[in-house]
């Protein structure tokens, strides 16, 4: 027995080692599989024996076969036995097999769970180490499940080798299991702070990774990260901070005016280009967030743009890739300063590099201006004709073409100069992008009128020439498509060719039959339209030869055609051929045929607009079954539409008028008409050049029957006299002087015209008129598109990780973790022994069980602190690995089960510090909006001062309920938006100092006007006084909250007129049966300085927070402070209403004690809630609106008339908007419509109507008639009062 | 992050695949061999990036070996570079003066270093220092083992 095992080793010491197997690889080359295929048999005898040594050097010749691409993944198992080895050797050739083959479908992987968290836990750092890095390649998602609290775990052991380990691998582990983000996320934050350099690096990489894709999210450690940015010189990171703010701003502009300093610092300081570039790709990001608003803004793109010239003119070609790359990021939004770069960009169009080369030919689409395009064009296409290789020539053909048609050939200033440069890019050789060519001729053939005439001949001349561009090169390209569009064009407009029957001619001349199928049917189709045309003029003109003459050349090519093996050919030519007999015959009869053969093809081409189709609405009322030969009439549409726009009832005139556009006068309408008719009547350019003043000197006018055909010139071979060429548009010089005659020339013109030219600041003018309607669309229907596109493909594991982590940790979320077996959940246990005992049933029963321990979880809560107490013991750790989790009852895997205790305490107190940490943010933000930028520059030692107001909150903070805490979080969601709010409220003071009469909608811009109005607050409410006597009085003011439905905020200021201190003050406010006062326990009241907040900003750290004696059941309300002579101080109280359509009334008393006084002076309060107290304006837009008015759910109305009022407009509106319960939706001349909205939901709509004599009319429409009655007594009550 | 890391010889012969996003065995053969073409087929003069489908490719070609490295679109090619030089020069400490025959005969150490540079695909230690440490302490490790372990293993221990 010993013998034959020391027989059997001393065999295997003649195994092949690894190294004999890439040997034995390297010397069969010619029979590498055969030699292969006989070493897997080896492996596989050698695996079957149960010496670990042999498998693990049987597993390690795999894995390199694996590489060399065979499979591998049958010996799975035989991987993770020796994982399993006790020793490091193998351990680590196992993890490295594993990693290299396994995946996280990988069945065998969940035989692995225990056997990796005992690595995981081992003694030795290696084997952990090696067991996190083989996990981030193999993990699946039950392991990061399973696995997720033993990370954790490893987040805070004493070796940074480890913790650093761990937290990369805490990406993956959320990746696959997006539920241990939240409760992991606190202990990732703190590794930022981590004392090893190597750890914090790895915390900054995986929360840039995270912030990238759901950057939201992670906003409120900016100020964190702004620190780690100007504290660290560690480049690895600096590079992953800056990328992270990358991804921010976009969400934050004001993050980024703080960013531009230290981010410009670097860039001039840096040496490192990596870092460089990270630097010069995010201060993009950041000026692109900011728009405008910066001054020293322009500063930052000339540095941006000077650094990366550096790097272009950089004889590197990576950097000149890079450079290019970001210039076009640049040029998006600052197209001037990167055109200033032209000549470089121009340069690099001849660099040896195609993927440099390509990158400019990117920047320069971006680049092109009017002024510009020919010389650009020109450029492109020297380079062309030199370029070697289809590809790159196709490339640039397309690049070309796609410049000058961009935004509706928005660049191109001279269409006669397109249309030769589109001809001569038919005599490339083997494009493959013929169709394109063919189309854009077309394009321009049909929409710009003016040159028409002009690419009609080019299309004859192309005719004639077919066969030059249909070479024998041309089989592999796709270039014969060009003749599609001329012999479209010759045929549609035919009355513009010159000689038509020499273009029929040219068409059934030839080697027409050779062409692809689709272009012989539209010759056939053309010949017939020039037949026609020919037929028609001849017949005026009485020319009996020429009809004949044209009659029998087609009856003698078409047969030809008729017998085509294209069907379309087929049929037409047939078809074709008959009408052409016929024609014949009637003429033999001395019919005149020729106007009703014109009839076939009459009638102009309209312009559909392109979603025109999709955009059809069904008309109201059409039933496709019952309808199908009676449509709706046009008139009854009309009707509708009229209906729609009168909301009001007595909507007059002016308010229609509101949406009238610019009418142009009967003279300007003249001139236009004078203009049509001009351009309409003639080319205006080229046939009629004599008679004009001069054209360009070096301008041939082309006249294209005065050229023979037949003297092609053989030195340029593929030079088609005739036809146009580029030269005669030499940009380079001439074309100034000759450009200068034109302008003049073109003023005049436009003059005349009526026109006025696009675009002022780039002095050319457009020669020609491009037809740019977007085309027909259905009545009614928009072009714009509101589909909201998401880019992230369903299955992108980031959706899931888009988790809000500001919110407070519930007592649920937590780390599944592994417990020891408890005596009371023996019944649970008991249930799944069976499923225990086959593993591949474990992770679905699992999944199951979870869900109902969750549920069972809610009830159990009070339990939960007993068990926790257990857990505390460790479970202690077995060695037996695999068998682990076989045998069921030695312990479990209770995923969910319970919460670790210092897990949980330690989230919620984080959750709380976040909490501080978004309040800190806005401050740490608007903090910087008031300081200079030069005063950011040592943001260090500021990032550190919000903690002083905070703090102080803390200690009131402890005793916080939860309710309260609920509060403030939805107030932090208002204030989330203050940008957006504040932006609306501005629009509202503007249309208030406007005088109303220019008001328009304000797009989405941050401007330069709106940062400096940031200040100012939201309307002040309009406060009212309460109660006054000798020594105090008391004014209040009241304002739905915004965001908390059905609560109104009270904010009662008390202003001391005694020369004695006031102290207990006590409000005592009884509960009516619709009105109530929220008293929460513990609610915390507002005490503020000398001047009325509106509620949202009460919400800011600098306000101090004092805690209410809580007296939950009585009316009483104590305020905890006392007032000093000529002091004012103010309280805030909530109370809802159960019905908001009746105003409220509330009466109650304020006690208080003057110093030095021993009794109480008493005051009665009247508390007044008109029903506009419940109105909030905040969320009126003009789509909202509109879309109300005419949803017809407004089903009540009514209406007042003050006919005698005192006031302005101006003054009624601001009257009528005082404390924000209505908002002004629109205001044109003397009329505004108002919008309110109340805390239950119910819309109110005003229309409020000035007329020259003091007249004024609201009329209102509301969903609840109550309401709307109630609102507008109350209205003209105040309106009369202020009389 | 980065997607997968190549190693590839100027015959196109894969010497080293890193792969830290799953594919399917036949989707990484798919982009192992496209990738050797296409890179194979650039000239030297040529910048090192170019784009790939959705991702970012940077190679760089040290004498006969080509490291290729896939990235996402965000992410930093300079710093890209940087990876796959210190890699390089990490290789080269361990080695002295490495050559291809060095990856090819030791390619798990070639593996365990690229492992202790980067996991999960991102940059773990920049310190060239601590990973040739952390390296030759592992080594270490497996030498105790070996000499006893060879006898027992032989049964003869």
């Amino acid at each position: 027995m010993a013998l034959r095992k020391v027989k059997g080793n001393l065999e295997r010491m003649f195994d092949k080692n690894l190294t004999d197997l890439v040997r034995g690889i390297r010397n069969n080359k010619e029979t590498e599989s055969k030699y292969i295929s006989q070493c897997m048999e080896e492996i596989k005898t050698e695996l079957r024996q149960d010496n670990l040594a042999v498998k693990a050097n049987a597993v390690a010749k795999l894995t390199y076969l694996q590489m060399l691409g065979y499979d591998i993944s049958w010996a799975g198992f035989n991987i993770i036995e020796v994982m399993s080895s006790p020793k490091f050797t193998y351990k680590r050739i196992g993890y490295l097999s594993a990693s290299q083959c396994f995946h996280q479908d990988t069945e065998v992987l969940m035989l692995t769970t225990n056997m990796i968290r005992k690595d995981l836990n081992s003694h030795n750092m290696y084997d952990s180490g090696t067991a996190l890095t083989g996990l981030a390649c193999f993990i699946s998602g039950d392991l990061a499940r399973d696995l997720a609290n033993d990370v954790m775990t490893l987040l805070t052991s004493t070796k940074p080798y480890l913790r650093k380990k761990a937290v990369l691998l805490l990406y993956k582990v959320f990746l696959k299991f997006p539920e241990a983000l939240r409760p992991a996320f606190p202990r990732l934050k703190e590794k930022l702070e981590d004392p090893d350099p190597g750890v914090q690096s790895a915390a900054v990489n995986v929360i840039c990774e995270l912030a990238r894709k759901n950057p939201k999210n992670y906003l409120s450690l900016a100020p964190v990260f702004f620190k780690l940015m100007t504290s660290s010189t560690n480049n690895w990171m600096l590079i992953k901070i800056i990328k992270l703010f990358g991804a921010l701003t976009p969400l934050e502009p004001r993050l980024g005016k703080k960013l531009i300093e230290p981010l410009t610092n670097l860039i001039h300081s840096t040496s490192a280009m990596s870092l460089l570039y990270e630097c010069i790709n995010t201060v993009i990001a950041v000026l692109i967030s900011i728009s405008s608003g910066m001054p020293n803004h322009n500063a930052s793109i000339q540095l941006c743009v000077q650094k990366l010239r550096i790097l272009i003119e950089d004889s590197d070609q990576n950097l000149k890739y890079l450079g290019l790359l970001a210039m076009s990021k640049i040029l998006k939004t600052h197209p001037k300063s990167v055109q200033a770069h032209k000549d470089l960009v121009l340069q690099c169009l001849d660099d040896k590099d195609e993927s440099i080369r390509l990158r400019a030919l990117d920047l320069l689409y971006g680049m092109v201006t009017k002024k510009t395009v020919m010389e650009i064009v020109r450029r492109l296409m020297t380079h062309m004709d030199r370029a070697e290789g289809t590809m790159y020539r196709d490339e640039l053909l397309q690049k070309i073409i796609l410049i000058c048609s961009q935004n509706n050939f928005q660049y191109i200033t001279n269409f006669e100069w397109y249309v030769s440069v589109l001809v001569e890019l038919c005599r490339m050789e083997g494009t493959q992008h013929g169709g394109l060519i063919a189309s854009q001729l077309m394009d321009v053939a049909i929409r710009v009128v003016a040159v028409r005439e002009f690419t009609v001949g080019q299309m004859a001349l192309l005719l004639d020439n077919a066969h030059v561009i249909v070479g024998p090169a041309a089989a592999r390209s796709s270039i014969a498509e060009v003749l599609y569009a001329a012999a479209w064009i010759c045929g549609e407009f035919s009355q513009l060719l010159a000689n038509p029957k020499a273009t029929l001619e040219s068409m059934v001349r030839g080697k027409v039959v050779s062409l692809p199928g689709h272009i012989q049917a539209i010759y056939v189709h053309n010949m017939l339209k020039l037949y026609a045309h020919i037929i028609a003029t001849a017949e005026e003109e009485d020319d009996s030869e020429m009809i004949e003459e044209v009659t029998n050349l087609l009856l003698e090519r078409l047969p030809v055609f008729v017998s085509s093996g294209d069907l379309e050919v087929q049929e037409r030519a047939s078809c074709i051929v008959h009408i052409v007999t016929y024609v014949q015959k009637c003429h033999k009869h001395g019919d005149k045929v020729g106007a009703d053969l014109a009839l076939l093809m009459t009638g102009e081409l309209n312009p559909v607009a392109p979603k025109a189709q999709k955009k059809v609405p069904l008309p109201d009322g059409l039933d496709l079954d019952a309808w199908i030969n009676d449509p709706p009439s046009e008139s009854e549409e009309e009707e509708d539409d009229a209906l729609e726009k009168e909301i009001f009832v007595k909507a007059d005139s002016s308010y229609k008028h509101r949406k009238e556009k610019y009418e142009p006068s009967e003279e300007e309408l003249q001139k236009l008409r004078d203009a049509r008719r001009a351009e309409q009547a003639s080319n205006p350019y080229y046939v009629k050049s004599s008679a004009l003043s001069s054209p360009r000197p070096n301008h041939n006018s082309i006249q294209v029957d005065e050229i023979p055909v037949t003297a092609i010139d053989l030195n340029v071979s593929l030079k088609i006299p005739g036809m146009t060429s580029l030269d005669k548009y030499q940009v380079v010089d001439g074309w100034q002087d000759g450009g200068k005659k034109r302008h003049k020339k073109q003023k005049k013109r436009s003059k005349r015209k009526g026109q006025v030219s696009s675009s002022s600041e780039e002095e050319i003018n457009r020669m020609h008129v491009v037809n740019t309607d977007i085309g027909e669309m259905p009545e009614g229907a928009h072009l714009s598109d509101d589909y909201e596109i998401d880019d992230r493909p369903e299955d992108d594991p980031h959706r899931a990780l888009d988790i809000n982590l500001d919110e407070p940790l519930s007592p649920n979320e937590v780390l599944p973790t592994r417990t020891h077996y408890e005596a009371h959940a023996q019944r649970k246990i008991e249930s799944n022994n069976e499923a225990k005992l086959i593993p591949s049933e474990i992770p679905l029963k699992m999944k199951t069980r979870n869900k109902k321990e969750r549920k069972e979880k809610k009830e159990k809560t009070k339990k939960v602190k007993k068990e926790e107490k257990k857990v505390k013991k460790k479970p202690s750790r077995d060695a037996n690995l695999i068998l682990d989790l076989i045998d069921p009852l030695k312990e479990t895997v209770i995923s969910d089960k319970v919460p670790v205790a210092a897990n949980h305490i330690n989230g919620i107190a984080d959750a709380k510090n976040k909490e501080k940490t978004s309040d800190d943010l806005d401050f740490w933000l608007s903090k910087e909006l008031s300081q200079t930028p030069e005063s950011c520059m040592d943001g260090t030692t500021k990032t550190a001062s919000p903690s002083t107001p905070s703090s102080s909150k803390d200690d009131s903070k402890s005793k916080k309920t939860k309710t309260k805490k609920e509060k403030k979080a939805k107030k932090e969601k208002d204030r989330d938006k203050p940008e957006k709010k504040l932006k609306k409220n501005e629009k509202e003071i503007d249309t208030l100092s406007r005088n109303r009469d220019e008001y328009e909608e304000t797009n989405g811009t941050v401007t330069q006007e709106v940062e400096e109005k940031l200040a100012v607050p939201e309307p002040q409410p309009y406060s009212r006084l309460l109660a006054e006597d000798s020594h105090i009085r008391i004014v209040y003011s009241t304002a739905a909250m915004d965001g908390v439905m059905s609560e109104i905020l009270v904010c009662i200021k008390f202003i001391s007129q005694s020369s004695k201190p006031i102290s207990k003050l006590q409000l005592i406010l009884p509960d009516s049966s619709a009105l109530k006062m929220i008293r929460t326990p513990g609610k915390l009241v507002f005490e503020t300085g000398y001047r009325l907040f509106p509620p949202k900003e009460m919400g800011m750290a600098v306000f101090q927070r004092k805690q209410r004696q809580p007296d939950p059941q009585s009316e009483l309300v104590n305020l905890p402070w006392s007032l000093d002579p000529g002091e004012s101080k103010e309280t805030q109280l909530s109370f809802t209403a159960e019905d908001v359509t009746i105003p409220h009334k509330l009466r109650g008393s304020l006690s208080y004690i003057q110093d030095g006084s021993s009794s109480s002076s008493d005051i009665s309060l009247r508390l007044e809630f008109p029903v506009t107290t419940f109105l909030s304006g905040k969320t009126a837009s003009r789509a909202t609106f509109t879309d109300l008015l005419s949803s017809g759910q407004l089903s009540a109305r009514s209406s007042f008339t003050l006919p005698n009022c005192p006031w302005s407009f101006p003054e009624v509106l601001e009257e009528l908007t005082l404390g924000g319960s209505l908002a002004v939706v629109e205001c044109v001349d003397q009329t505004a419509s108002l919008y309110g909205r109340s805390l239950h939901g119910h819309h109110v709509c005003l229309l409020v109507k000035y007329q020259a004599s003091h007249h004024l009319t609201i009329d209102g429409k509301s969903t609840e008639g109550i309401l709307l009655s109630n609102a507008l007594d109350h209205l003209k009550t105040t309106l009369m009062q202020k009389q | 992050m980065m997607q997968f890391m190549l190693l590839f010889s100027r015959q196109g012969k894969l010497r080293l695949q890193k792969w830290y996003e799953a594919h399917p065995d036949k989707v990484k053969k798919k982009i192992t061999r496209e990738l050797i073409s296409t890179i194979l087929a650039r000239k030297p003069k040529m910048s090192s990036f170019l784009e790939w489908k959705d991702l970012k490719i940077v190679y760089k070609r040290y004498a006969s070996l080509y490291f290729c490295c896939a990235i996402e679109q965000q992410d930093n090619e300079l710093l890209t570079l940087e990876v796959i030089h210190r890699y390089v020069e990490l290789l080269d400490k361990y080695f002295g003066s490495v050559c291809e025959l060095d990856i090819i005969f030791n390619f798990e150490k070639a593996y365990f270093m690229l492992d202790e540079l980067m996991v999960g695909g991102e940059v773990c230690e920049t310190s060239k220092k601590n990973v040739l440490k952390a390296i030759a302490a592992q080594d270490l490790l497996q030498e105790e083992e070996t000499p006893q372990g060879l006898f027992e293993d032989h049964g003869l221990g």
